[in-house]
């Protein structure tokens, strides 16, 4: 599976965020997006999940389920975490798991991944940001999808979760799958490329290799 | 389980909850319904005449009353975005949103209305009559109050608006809600010819909603 980008250009408000930034992603490659704020880093996720409209260039994926759209194929970790104070830890996930469509049964195995199987029937109101985090985590092991698009994902985590991950992480590339992650702090991955999206109105697309 | 029925159960369960609005409505149609005896006096055959009236004013204002949170919930929280990105039709997926909330909020109507009819001295046929009108009518007027929770999804304060946007829309269903009522009591016109337009009018309602709300949920995301 190959997910490319050609002249990608967003408009939101009436004003260019950016334009011209082409990137190209094949399975077990992960790519980062850097760039100060306001760069348009969260609206490039948003744009491949289908949430904000294309206003140039084009996106495609190859190798995927030709039935579906990019985003029907991808994950997508925004800021939010999604979750419903009044459902407990399992039934927020079991939820999720059922509208995203996951065959899977065992909700223990996802949530043993990220610390939480010990809170499985708390309310999530009580959980801490980084918890909240970690049950939004859950949900991308509970359901495979090969394209996952995480907006900031190690904010609020700390150093023990950060580690578990970039386990995860790694575990879905080796398995096959694409990672886009817009962050500020850099990935603990391996081989991870970077897109920068710092530049004048018409962004220049740098393209390092980072090791 | 399919993600329509996840929806359905996720809803639902968030409606019975601490913090969920589905006691609100039927308690909020308890008061406004008590309310009236008091303001018009004790005059039985008034009350008797503008009952189907009341209840019927008390029954649109109550079902409006938890949906301005139906989408902006969603929004809030990010759940919104995740809903857009699956692969079950918006359109369904809303008109999903709305059966749950009718169930939770307005099927509770329904079912209380012949009770608290008893404070307006409607007797039985009366009562019978109505609670098939509010059965009818209530899914049109939750149907139509979700085009207006989804213009209204990324306003603070979006209550009001959901109110000044939608109740000019429901006259209509009140007023063959309350023709039909009243032809079962007083007459001169037979219950079934109000009472069909009725039907009529929510049967477009359940269609014309969903895609209304669910293309006003698209534009909102851009």
């Amino acid at each position: 599976m190959r997910l490319s980008a050609t002249d990608l250009a967003c408009r939101r408000g009436g004003r260019d965020v950016f334009a011209g930034v082409s990137f190209s992603v094949a399975s077990g490659e992960s790519l980062t997006i850097r760039g100060r704020n306001g760069a348009g880093k969260s609206s490039l996720l948003r744009i491949v999940a289908g949430l904000v409209r294309i206003a140039g260039g084009h996106l495609s994926v190859e190798g995927g389920d030709p039935e579906l759209t990019v985003g029907e194929q991808a994950h997508y970790l925004g800021h939010l975490d999604a979750l419903k104070p009044s459902l407990s830890v399992e039934e927020n996930l079991r939820f999720w798991s059922a509208f995203l469509g996951a065959t899977a049964v065992d909700f223990n195995e996802p949530l043993r991944a990220v610390g939480l199987d010990a809170l499985a029937d708390l309310p999530a109101a009580y959980l801490s940001a980084g918890q909240r985090r970690r049950l939004s985590i859950a949900r991308l092991l509970a359901v495979k999808r090969p394209l996952w698009l995480l907006d900031e994902p190690t904010s609020t985590l700390d150093a023990a979760a950060q580690l578990q991950l970039s386990a995860i992480m790694q575990t879905h590339l080796a398995g096959g799958g694409i990672i886009l992650a817009a962050t500020h702090s850099p990935l603990p991955l391996d081989g991870a490329r970077e897109l920068n999206l710092d530049g004048a109105s018409a962004p220049t697309v740098a393209m390092e290799e980072s090791a | 389980m399919t993600p329509l029925a996840a929806i359905l159960i996720r809803d639902m369960r968030i409606a019975v909850r601490v913090g969920g609005g589905a006691l609100m409505g039927v308690l909020f149609f308890l008061v406004v319904v008590t309310l009236v005896p008091f303001a018009l006096g004790p005059d039985l055959a008034l009350l008797k005449r503008v009952g189907p009236a009341i209840l019927w004013l008390a029954a649109l204002l109550a079902s409006l009353l938890a949906l301005d949170r139906l989408f902006a919930a969603d929004h809030d929280d990010g759940s919104l975005d995740l809903i857009l990105m699956g692969r079950a039709p918006l359109e369904i997926v809303v008109a999903t949103k709305g059966l749950a909330h009718w169930l939770t909020t307005g099927l509770p109507l329904v079912i209380a209305a012949p009770l608290i009819g008893l404070f307006l001295n409607l007797d039985a046929p009366a009562a019978g009559a109505l609670v098939l009108t509010l059965l009818v009518g209530t899914p049109a007027l939750t149907f139509i109050g979700l085009i207006g929770a989804a213009i209204a999804v990324t306003l603070r304060r979006g209550g009001l608006l959901l109110a000044v946007l939608v109740l000019p829309l429901t006259v209509p269903v009140l007023i063959f809600g309350v023709a039909a009522a009243n032809a079962a009591v007083v007459g001169p016109i037979p219950f079934g010819t109000p009472f069909t337009i009725l039907c009529a009018l929510t049967l477009a309602s359940l269609v014309v909603g969903p895609f209304a709300a669910a293309a006003a949920l698209r534009q909102e995301m851009e």
